[in-house]
């Protein structure tokens, strides 16, 4: 049991107060910024990265995964007491959690949201302690073609389990690599795609990309619909807290299945908002209750939060074990990593043992640390919301300069943040995605320099990708999944399938 | 780089949503035809040495634009085209009223520093358009701002960008 021995180790490298305070204060403010709107996971996390420049790698990545951990807790409070998601992956929290706000049961759903959170980020930071040691041993036998095979299937599976229009899918995800590219070339030193623009030289930092995309984005759709904030009022208290507590272990199936189904999702960078649709559509169907789900069904809040916090969870280990990240929150502190010196991937568990376990363990406690905290101030938080979003709207366009000044303190990144806004307000409205255009752009030169090692080595054939049976079957896997939306069709020709009740599962198969 | 033109294309009221799917499809096209032409003139065949610079972004650019290509086709001869308006005047007017201002902000960030310039920012925007008192907005503004200085300045030790204002100069930040 090395892993368990690893672990205890993790905790003996956190268990100092300066962590212990760092925890709070990331938890707290990833609450703050689930609650607001234009501030999610992914862009929090990447205005407050260069806070953590100065500190050593270990207590920054203990801040930064409580801010996610915070925001992943917080944007329960919006859906269920405002019925509006403070984060994508809460939506399917409001069908059941803002009825019965309404029914006045809002302790009830507030502390089984945060509770089911908290299971199942648990679930998935076991998975994550046994199986990301086994998973970073077993890559390190890759080569530059399995990793390029491995960012092969990262990408075609956005393709093949994403919804919406494939071509858009390939547009958002080409768009980050041709921005990648941008810049210096990390082979030959050459300039690329600079068109004789000096300020291009550095390229574009996907930091100032997520802000602009997420964060001014996000503002200016939520400006379009002119919000309105009418709130329940939450009352939590002991005696709610219990009853509720009473209640949870009935609904132990659904939070497996929610727990399981998370995990898939984060893993495969599906994402913590299908995950979370996904556990609730079959919840509802396999439910006893079904039919009464989406009136105020305490199961109905169980599933989606599960299966998200799950989702957003094992995200980490893709990120942890192979230098890949799950999701764009992942992938920020993919780039935090670097920027502190640490070469993610399965080297890491050789060479930063500390780091590694500390983190782990940070997960463990960050959790336990977040739950408490939720439900001691959830009325705090709620009050937030109700300051006129006239002064929240520019307060968050300051926060979003000051954290595209901080990465590389040049005013032009502002400007391009407003740009990747204006974009990220377009492709939201047309169904773009923009997870994949992120990802693309932190591991753009990644993903080349592997692809390029591996043409390198067989002389430019791209038979490499299929040398060995590893290598091959990926690379399989991944045309499968890129080819899926052809295939499917090729299916439902020759065998008319069954009409289905929810189109979010099907990504299980 | 693409963004201006694209709100050019919004600003047309009552603009149908497949106008602006094809118009941002021709824009991805042109990014792609651009991105093929950038590396084709990198170098992107295979060099002495290995593949040049401009080969992996040369095949980047082919999927751009074949993405670009496939979803303007489905705009243009796709079944279900989506003629909802993309942004009606009410709608656009709220999105400019946020843009704009942000837009002054950055410029004003560029000459009289980020924490000036956010106080004013700050004070102006919730008393023009949040309609609340002067000195109200103010205080909202300074408060902000000085927390802010403690947070970066002070706590974590990150300078922000000061312009030519550096009102707090004199205590050595």
């Amino acid at each position: 049991m090395d892993e368990i021995s690893s672990l205890f180790h993790g905790f003996a490298v956190i268990s100092t107060p300066m962590n212990i305070l760092l925890m709070f204060v990331g938890i707290i403010l990833g609450v703050l910024i689930g609650v607001l709107p234009g501030l999610g996971g992914a862009n929090g996390v990447a205005i407050l990265l260069p806070l953590t420049f100065t500190m050593s790698p270990t207590s920054a990545i203990i801040m930064l995964s409580c801010i996610y951990w915070g925001a992943l807790f917080g944007g329960a409070i919006t859906s269920i007491l405002f019925n509006i998601p403070g984060e994508p992956w809460s939506v399917a929290t409001t069908f059941d959690g803002y009825p019965m706000a309404q029914d006045g049961r809002a302790g009830a759903a507030l502390t089984a949201a945060f509770t089911s959170s908290f299971i199942g980020a648990l679930v998935a930071v076991i998975m994550i302690t046994f199986m990301a040691p086994l998973v970073a041993k077993f890559a390190l036998k890759f080569g530059p073609p399995e990793f390029f095979a491995v960012y092969l299937l990262t990408f075609c599976s956005f393709v093949g389990m994403g919804k919406g229009s494939p071509f858009k899918i390939l547009a958002s995800m080409a768009i980050g690599f041709a921005l990648a590219a941008v810049g210096m070339d990390t082979v030959t030193g050459q300039l690329r795609l600079t068109f004789g623009i000096p300020d291009l030289m550095r390229g574009f930092d996907f930091l100032i990309a997520v802000i602009g995309l997420f964060g001014i984005g996000e503002i200016l759709l939520s400006m379009e619909e002119g919000l309105a904030f009418s709130g329940k009022s939450a009352k939590i208290n002991a005696k709610v807290v219990f009853e509720t507590w009473k209640k949870l272990p009935q609904y132990w199936v659904t939070s497996i299945r929610s727990s399981l189904i998370g995990i898939w999702m984060g893993i495969t960078p599906g994402g913590a908002t299908p995950a979370s649709f996904m556990s609730y559509g079959l919840a509802k169907k396999m439910s006893k209750n079904g039919a009464k789900f989406g009136t105020g069904e305490m199961e109905g809040v169980v599933a989606p939060e599960t299966a998200a916090h799950a989702a957003g969870t094992a995200a980490l280990l893709p990120m942890l074990a192979l230098g890949i990240p799950g999701s764009p929150t992942a992938a920020v502190l993919l780039g935090g990593l670097l920027i502190w010196g640490l070469q993610p991937g399965p080297l890491l568990f050789v060479e930063q043992k500390d780091f590694v376990w500390g983190l782990i363990a940070s997960m463990y406690l960050g959790n336990v640390v977040g739950l408490i905290v939720v439900l001691t101030t959830v009325p705090l938080f709620a009050s937030i919301l109700r300051i006129p979003f006239s002064i929240i709207a520019p307060v968050i366009v300051v926060i979003c300069a000051i954290g595209a000044y901080t990465v590389h303190n040049a005013m032009l990144d502002i400007w391009f943040m407003l740009l990747f806004g204006v974009i990220g307000y377009v492709f939201k409205k047309l169904d773009y995605p923009l997870a994949p255009l992120v990802l693309a752009l932190v591991l753009g030169d990644k993903a080349e320099d592997s692809f390029r090692q591996a043409m390198l080595v067989s002389q430019g054939q791209m038979s490499i990708m299929y040398s060995n049976y590893l290598v091959g079957g990926i690379t399989t896997l991944a045309l499968i999944l890129l080819f899926w939306p052809l295939i499917s069709r090729l299916i439902a020709l020759v065998r008319p399938p069954k009409p289905k009740e929810f189109n979010v599962e099907q990504p299980v198969d | 780089m693409e963004s201006s033109e694209q709100s050019v294309a919004e600003q047309r009221v009552g603009v149908s949503t497949n106008t602006v799917e094809a118009v941002v499809a021709l824009l991805v096209l042109a990014m792609g035809i651009g991105v093929i032409w950038g590396s084709w003139n990198l170098g992107s065949g295979w060099t002495t040495d290995g593949p040049g610079a401009g080969y992996f972004p040369f095949y980047i650019g082919v999927i751009l634009s074949i993405s670009g290509v496939g979803t303007l086709f489905q705009t243009i001869f796709g079944k279900n085209k989506n003629t909802d308006v993309f942004v009606d005047g009410e709608q656009l007017k709220r999105v400019l009223s946020v843009l704009i201002p942000a837009m002054v902000y950055v410029l004003a960030v560029q000459f009289i520093g980020l924490y000036v310039a956010s106080a004013i920012y700050i004070a102006l925007f919730m008393v023009i358009l949040g309609k609340f008192s002067p000195i109200k907005s103010v205080i909202a503004g300074l408060g902000v701002v000085t927390l802010f200085f403690f947070m970066f300045e002070v706590w974590f030790k990150v300078p922000l960008f000061k312009g030519s204002l550096d009102p707090l100069g004199f205590l050595g930040y």
